[in-house]
């Protein structure tokens, strides 16, 4: 029976429950949501005692469904205010899937604000479940998570390691949960919302777990699970952006950089303009050929976490050759990039670096120095300026501090007008005036501006499950079908990119649900994907309203409604009402 | 004739040794001439032309081309 590891950071104590019959078919979001949305007080402070930091695999991670090893980290957030899932791919959480753990719920608070722990979770043998010791982990304040993480490999062996870095110290609403990749890099991250600073505030600095003989993901029909798991193999072997050697292989994420600049929608200087001049230097054309002349040979993309077969994590080198980071994705390399100025890839690659040393989401780092631009700290595509400003966070200076805290807070510090948020969460490197479908995404999602809760750019820009005209401006009924079918999506444990491949191959998707009915022994239809992502997005509702966010809070930022985005010319010109439809109707 | 500024991407870059990233080049074609007419003309592979822009607006093969017209078309791609 899968169980809940329950820990209480004020005495460290901890309790393995069995999973409550209610949460017998939840796993991911939907188990963080849920409880959240039974146990955390929506009025509490997100730094307090009173908020939970909760850890869920999705119902197939630590089976041999590809391309499954994701975990979802939920909270009240303190850059939102809000429900939180934010969600990552790593080889912890197969690992705590393999233990039967459905969920790690960390509750309570150490009296002292500077007391951390460090959790060594392993698996007792002996009387057959987990088993947790605490550990002192003062030795580990305050450094580069690239130095910490060799240093917790070699004392503890082969282990997966969850934590935060000195953002999350700092309380940063802009931190990040930190997990290893495949090669035990701290560069997989759960990234948004500053929920690295709730697991701060709890004390903890890491969960370093170690699934050695742990028995394994329990499975209700084997022969169903492996049925649909050899569909989902097919889709993702079979479709042109998930196959090996494709373009997410090829090129990575950042392939999207080109596109985006081309349809008008790359957000450039601070949601300035929809179009980057140096666009085709930071794309992920430029990356692959960059490797390439670098290294003296071609270099196609790793997996970010074990058993997947897309593949798309890239690693940029400098010019000896020498590893730089890994990974430069999209969406770091556009926020820090276009829509800094800045048309470097060893920049914007030292940046996203930093972040991965600090602890820090790349996303709302970069709108945050974007705006910091804006407000005079720094000018447009001054990459050594933005490299210092990014050093200061990491130090806790006074201005690092300023910028830590967000792009919200940021804007407010400097009296920027133009700040690019939603419930107080930076937008994603989509501009919502040239795209209309993710800006409604962005405004009505129970997360704040985040792509991931419902990727309308598949019809609106990729040509993925149909295309659809990115200007249009009736799409409540779009929104919403993605920001549900995401939803159940993020519960299953897969990662949210095999969409491309299940959206256009139905074989695929029904294999998804097939693999989920084989793990839980339930009896599910494609009818019911809608059903659960519905589910759970009442729920996080529900929180939010009680935690004071109404449909006031689901709205885009003045500016856009006023200010004309170039090259199309466009305003955010989609009516209140439609934006309610998305709920209402 | 109408000339018409063409931009390849990703993969169908190996279409045209040479090409920079991001680099456009004329493309001499026939008054009414549509996208397919372009892509056929530049040997391109129809099932890997995915998305066509033109002056920053998605097309369709059947889309009918003026002189002076900036393209970028690419294969299937995706990310996020």
């Amino acid at each position: 029976m899968p169980k809940i590891l329950r820990v209480n950071m004020t005495d460290r104590s901890y309790a393995i429950e069995d999973l409550p019959e209610k949460y017998k078919l939840l796993a991911g979001r939907g188990l963080t949501s849920t409880i959240i949305h039974d146990e955390v007080d929506p009025l509490c402070h997100p730094l307090g005692p009173n908020n939970k930091l909760i850890l869920s695999p999705g119902y197939v991670t630590g089976t041999s469904a590809p391309t499954s090893a994701r975990i979802s980290v939920g909270a009240k957030s303190p850059l939102t205010g809000g429900i939180k899932e934010a969600n990552a791919g790593s080889g912890f959480p197969p690992s705590l899937a393999r233990m039967g753990i459905r969920a790690i719920i960390v509750e309570g608070q150490p009296e002292e604000k500077d007391e951390y722990w460090l959790m060594h979770l392993t698996w007792d043998s002996e009387v057959g479940q987990p088993s947790v010791e605490f550990l002192p982990a003062d030795k580990y304040l305050g450094k580069n998570l690239y130095k910490v993480f060799p240093k917790l490999f070699k004392r503890f062996g082969k282990v997966n390691i969850a934590g935060i870095g000195v953002a999350g110290e700092f309380r940063y609403g802009n931190s990040g949960l930190v997990f290893d990749d495949t090669k035990g890099r701290p560069a997989r991250y759960a990234g948004r919302g500053g929920l690295g600073a709730v697991m701060g505030s709890k004390g903890l600095k890491f969960i370093i777990l170690d699934s050695d003989g742990a028995p394994g993901v329990e499975m209700a029909d084997k022969e169903l699970f492996n049925q649909g798991r050899k569909k989902v193999t097919a889709a993702l072997m079979e479709h042109d952006i998930t196959k090996p050697k494709g373009a997410l292989n090829t090129y990575g994420t950042a392939v999207l950089i080109n596109i985006l600049n081309e349809a008008g929608g790359l957000p450039t200087r601070n949601f300035s303009s929809g179009r980057f001049e140096g666009a085709a230097k930071i794309a992920g054309e430029a990356i692959f050929e960059g490797n390439k002349e670098r290294l003296g040979k071609e270099l196609y993309n790793h997996a970010c976490s074990p058993g997947c077969i897309i593949q798309c994590s890239n690693t940029w080198h400098k010019e000896d050759g020498t590893e730089l980071v890994s990974c430069q994705e999209y969406e770091s390399i556009w926020s820090f990039g276009a829509n800094c100025g800045i048309d470097d890839l060893d920049v914007t690659g030292e940046l996203i670096r930093l972040c991965n040393a600090y602890g820090l989401d790349t996303i709302e780092m970069g709108t945050t120095m974007a705006v910091a631009m804006e407000g005079g700290l720094a000018d447009f595509g001054d990459g050594e300026a933005a490299i210092d400003l990014l050093r200061q966070v990491g130090k806790g200076t006074p201005v690092g501090r300023i910028l830590g805290a967000g792009t919200a807070t940021t804007a407010k510090v400097l009296g920027v007008t133009r700040a690019p948020v939603v419930k107080g969460q930076s937008m994603p490197a989509y501009e919502p005036r040239a795209v209309k479908g993710i800006g409604m995404v962005y405004a009505t999602g129970t997360m704040g501006a985040d792509h991931t809760q419902g990727y309308t750019i598949c019809p609106e820009i990729l040509g993925v499950s149909g295309k659809v005209d990115q200007f249009d401006r009736d799409k409540a009924d779009l929104a919403r079908g993605f920001l549900e079918a995401t939803a159940f999506i993020d519960s299953c444990g897969h990662c949210l990119f095999i969409a491309f491949a299940i959206l256009d191959i139905a074989s695929g998707f029904e294999g998804v649900v097939e693999e989920c009915n084989g793990v839980l022994g339930t009896d599910w239809t494609m009818d019911d994907v809608g059903r659960i992502g519905k589910e759970i997005l009442a729920k996080e509702r529900a929180f939010n309203e009680a935690a004071g966010i109404t449909k006031k809070d689901d709205r885009m930022p003045e500016f856009m409604k006023m200010e004309t985005l170039p090259p199309h010319d466009v305003t955010w010109d989609i009516p209140d009402e439609t934006l309610d439809a998305v709920w209402e109707s | 004739m109408i000339t018409v500024q063409v931009k390849l991407f990703a993969t169908l870059r190996q279409h045209r040794p040479g090409l920079g990233i991001g680099e456009r080049f004329p493309v001499e074609l026939p008054d009414g001439a549509s996208v397919r007419d372009l892509t056929r003309q530049l040997e391109l592979p129809e099932e890997q032309v995915k998305l066509i822009f033109v002056n920053g607006l998605f097309q369709d093969l059947e889309h009918g081309l003026a002189d002076g017209d900036e393209i970028g078309i690419f294969p299937p791609v995706g990310g996020g």
